[in-house]
């Protein structure tokens, strides 16, 4: 147990952050300079913690595998980011947003951890706003908010559906001003695969260079890991086609460790697969459950136009389980109920594997108000539909246009049809309060660590993780190592360590481009994704688990000795470098299916059919596991499993009850 | 596998490196979806390819929802194909017809080399924000964000301005291969909001300065880009840039 030490701060919980940042070493500036700092990713927690580190005075090279820093997966988040401003002054403060968040998290995330991010949370949007973050305001000038799921309180702020695009282009304008100054390095088109480790530090990585196939080798004194989140290893997600777990997993095997791998986020409100053509599936922003009401037909197999079917046969089954939340239940919550109602048969669509999303009541009681603003008192429910419709269109227009060119259909028209799709991934590598991983001097940020979410994030929680990450933390936390690395000068990538690492990654790609088999990359993944899915999805059962779990292996092997891959190493290959992806994930999945195998209990996303209510919601055990399962890896397909105890001092522990 | 029952028929530029010639290659597709979306077709296409042993075609893509910026592709001489206001991960096959030929190209502009076959590197934009497209803020100088009231008006324009997705279709757009959409809604953007006005008359001169830099050409005002841009910045854009770049010159000569 002594490798998990999470170093919170002693103290109450409202002063721990406070104490600890007047407290940490600091590094001074004429040694900052001499200190290099290696990031992988460039994503909202990389750009900010790349611009805010070299603003700092530290020597930065930033690593991504897009062909630009702004390309990076955060800037597809639509819907927002949460702040605990209270600016709506509907009773929200500091600690709600850390209440909130523990119990959307089904009492699986760290206390401490939680409320520093609630307490920075107010100074992301303040940042944000100086950089020329063009938020949404009101007429009064004001910035406007909105309510996302597992909160009573109106405290999203966002940017109409492209707040992860605004965010990110501030943080990448950020960054690439600190690149203009030759604070920071930046390199596109570059991989991770190893991480360097001399005397038990994180000292380098090996990269390949992804337009000329070299490997690279790359000294820092510290290593910060923002990949971003593993969602891939479901082949379809809402995530990007190229975000992988590499980068984590290399580290993974070089002695960090993995916590609640098997804790993943299934989005409700996602557009239906069409068919097996499908290379990924496409979010409908949370922010449409403000206006939004989910419905099935109350009668099963009822192949109506929706438009054709009254109020009265319709279950608007989300109000009827959750008056107290409705529609804005967390998404754990929503998904698992949009999978009950399609398992009985109520699904709609020509898969019959999707729920409807109404807005006509919402477009009608905006109409009103619109008619209202006009002076028309005596406008036809006609007149009221379209003012409606052009309410709707400016908060979520984009949105709507997504899903018209998707599908075909006019959302505007008709209800649009929505299914749960896996879009985030709570676990990651373990990190303690300083954000740092087993392995000393290699930290880990953003959805890359497990750190904030437990068993479930909360709606626009993960821009807020990862600004708060990058802008506010690291660069406190990181002194606290740093500090002692004064003296360390910059090690020669001649050392043994670093030829030893890129010769263990030219083995993989000689043993990948050696097989020659006769399957495509794609077709394993496909392949991994669906056991993934099928058992290690939404519901996950003993059974399945098992089951799971042998396939992997199997497919792993078959892997290793049959795949194809055109071309050679030292070209632009995109199809190599997805091979060394997908080898990764054929090694996660087994972990993930291991993780959800031991946790016999459900908890937030994770579902195990054994442990539910009556009614059919998660059912907990914090006897038994109210701890994070930490992973240390021994060897191919073994794991050591390492418990870090969660104790809850400030929340009340709780069956969790949206009711 | 089945998917749908359309043809189509490609001609795909091909090009091995940044140094060797490229030409055009015919493809055929068969069993396409109308549900497919035009980079699923190459998905298809690439499989058959690796599964025959001949080399897949590379492109760029990576969100597939419009957003990134990643995917480009001249679809029958238009960025992005035929239909407006879209990206070419969000175009799908119902926009063409059972046996169609259909023309795909890199982008094509100096300043933009092909890295192979349909893929170009774009870093030219990302030295051109490194030049001056920020508000120079460090992390923890902020004042509380509701003390800066911004009308609305101003912020709604401004993030019609941001919503630039960076992808350079306005580049392969215009004859002149010029960047100056791209670089109009980063000046736009921040001139409109008063976070950017302390540096609005430098950024303007240095980040134009570092666009003739990278060898994008001049702009003489056809509109090709706005026309062809996915997000549809607007060509006012480029009316403040030059508004702005003439009264930067004024006060660097006076």
């Amino acid at each position: 147990m002594s490798k998990l030490e999470s170093k919170i701060p002693e103290g109450p919980i409202e002063t721990k952050w406070s104490k600890y940042k007047s407290s940490v070493p600091l590094v001074n500036p004429s040694n900052k300079r001499n200190l290099e700092i290696l990031i992988v990713g460039s994503g909202l927690a990389g750009a900010s913690a790349a611009a805010s580190l070299a603003e700092l005075g530290y020597k930065v090279k930033v690593f991504c595998f897009q062909d630009s820093p702004r390309r990076a997966h955060s800037i597809a988040a639509q819907g927002g980011i949460n702040a605990a401003k209270n600016y709506q002054n509907d009773g929200d403060s500091t600690y709600r947003l850390f209440y909130d968040t523990i119990k959307g998290g089904d009492y699986r995330a760290r206390e401490g951890n939680v409320h520093r991010l609630a307490e920075v949370s107010s100074s992301i949007i303040d940042q944000c706003v100086a950089q020329g973050v063009p938020f949404a305001r009101e007429y009064g000038g004001l910035l406007s908010n909105r309510s996302f799921g597992g909160t009573q309180v109106q405290r999203t702020f966002y940017a109409a559906g492209q707040t992860g695009q605004q965010l990110l282009l501030g943080a990448y304008s950020a960054m690439e001003r600190q690149v203009g100054m030759g604070t920071v390095q930046m390199y596109a088109r570059h991989e991770m695969l190893d991480l360097v480790t001399i005397d038990g530090k994180a000292r380098g990585i090996i990269a390949k260079n992804l337009v000329t196939g070299e490997l690279e080798r790359y000294f820092g004194h510290a290593v910060l890991l923002c990949s971003g989140g593993y969602g891939n290893v479901f082949y379809l997600s809402t995530n990007a086609m190229g975000a992988n777990v590499t980068a984590i997993w290399r580290a993974h095997k070089q002695g960090a460790v993995m916590g609640n791998p098997c804790f993943t986020q299934i989005h409700p409100t996602c557009i239906p697969v069409s068919g097996d053509h499908q290379s990924k599936l496409t979010l409908m922003s949370e922010s449409l459950r403000n206006d939004g009401r989910i419905w099935v037909p109350k009668k099963q197999g009822d192949d109506r136009n929706p438009n054709d079917i009254p109020e009265d046969e319709r279950d608007y089954y989300l109000e009827r389980r959750y008056p107290a939340f409705g529609n804005l239940v967390p998404r754990d919550v929503a998904s698992r109920a949009a999978k009950e109602r399609c398992d009985a048969g109520f699904g709609v669509g020509p898969s019959k594997m999707a729920v409807y999303l109404d807005f006509k009541f919402n477009m009608m009681r905006y109409g009103r108000v619109e008619a209202s603003k006009l002076g028309l008192a005596n406008a036809s429910d006609e007149e009221i539909l379209k003012l409606g419709k052009e309410v709707i269109k400016e908060k979520y227009g984009n949105l709507f246009d997504m899903y018209k060119q998707i599908t075909g259909d006019n959302p505007y028209e008709a209800s649009m049809r929505i299914y749960p799709a896996v879009h985030y991934t709570m676990g990651g590598l373990w990190v303690d309060y300083d954000l740092m991983t087993t392995v000393p001097g290699l930290y880990c940020l953003g959805e890359a660590n497990f750190s904030d979410h437990g068993a479930n994030r909360l709606g626009a929680s993960a821009l807020m993780q990862g600004l708060a990450d990058g802008y506010y933390v690291i660069p406190y936390t990181i002194g606290a190592y740093l500090s002692k690395e004064i003296a360390t000068k910059a090690i020669d990538t001649n050392h043994p360590a670093f030829v030893e690492s890129e010769q263990r990654v030219q083995n993989i790609l000689d043993t990948l481009l050696n097989i020659k088999g006769s399957k495509t990359v794609e077709s394993f993944h496909k392949r991994l994704g669906k056991i993934m899915w099928d058992k290690c999805g939404m519901a996950r059962n003993e059974k399945g688990l098992k089951e799971a779990i042998v396939e992997i292996q199997a497919l792993r092997k078959e892997y290793w000795s049959d795949v194809r891959i055109p071309g050679v190493q030292h070209e632009f290959n995109p199809e190599l470098d997805r091979a060394f992806r997908v080898a990764d994930f054929l090694e996660l999945g087994e972990l993930m299916c291991i993780d959800a195998l031991n946790r016999h209990e459900s908890c937030g996303g994770h579902f195990r059919e054994e442990s539910q209510t009556e009614e059919g919601e998660a059912l907990r055990d914090d006897e038994n596991y109210a701890y994070v399962s930490v992973w240390d890896f021994k060897g191919e397909s073994q794991w050591e499993l390492l418990k870090e105890e969660l104790k809850f001092e400030n929340i009340k522990i709780a069956q969790r009850s949206y009711k | 596998m089945s998917h749908g029952s359309m043809k189509i028929n490609l001609k795909v530029w091909r090009q091995k490196n940044a140094q060797a010639k490229g030409n055009l290659e015919n493809y055929t597709v068969n069993e396409v979806s109308p549900d497919m979306s035009f980079l699923e077709m190459f998905d298809v296409l690439n499989e058959s390819l690796v599964n025959k042993g001949d080399e897949p075609i590379a492109f760029d893509h990576d969100c597939r929802e419009g957003i990134c910026g990643t995917c480009s592709l001249y679809i029958n001489g238009r960025p992005h194909g035929p239909l407006e206001g879209i990206t070419t991960c969000q175009l799908h096959m119902r926009s063409f017809n059972d046996g169609d030929t259909i023309t795909v190209e890199p982008w094509r502009a100096k300043a933009f080399p092909v890295v192979k076959d349909l893929v170009v590197d774009r870093s030219a934009f990302d030295r051109i924000i490194a030049a001056g497209g920020y508000v120079s803020v460090n992390t923890g100088n902020a004042q509380d964000a509701n003390c800066l009231p911004i009308n609305k008006e101003d912020a709604d324009d401004a993030f019609m301005s941001a919503s630039c997705i960076g992808c350079g279709a306005c580049v392969a757009a215009c004859k002149n291969a010029s960047a100056m959409l791209f670089v109009a809604a980063k000046v736009s953007q921040l001139a409109k909001l008063p976070q950017g006005q302390p540096e609005r008359y430098t950024r303007v001169a240095s980040m134009v300065a570092q666009m003739d830099k990278e060898g994008f050409g001049a702009c003489t005002n056809t509109g090709a880009c706005s026309a062809e841009c996915p997000k549809e910045i607007s060509l006012t854009n480029i009316a403040l840039l030059n508004r702005d770049y003439m009264r930067a010159k004024f006060l660097e000569n006076s």
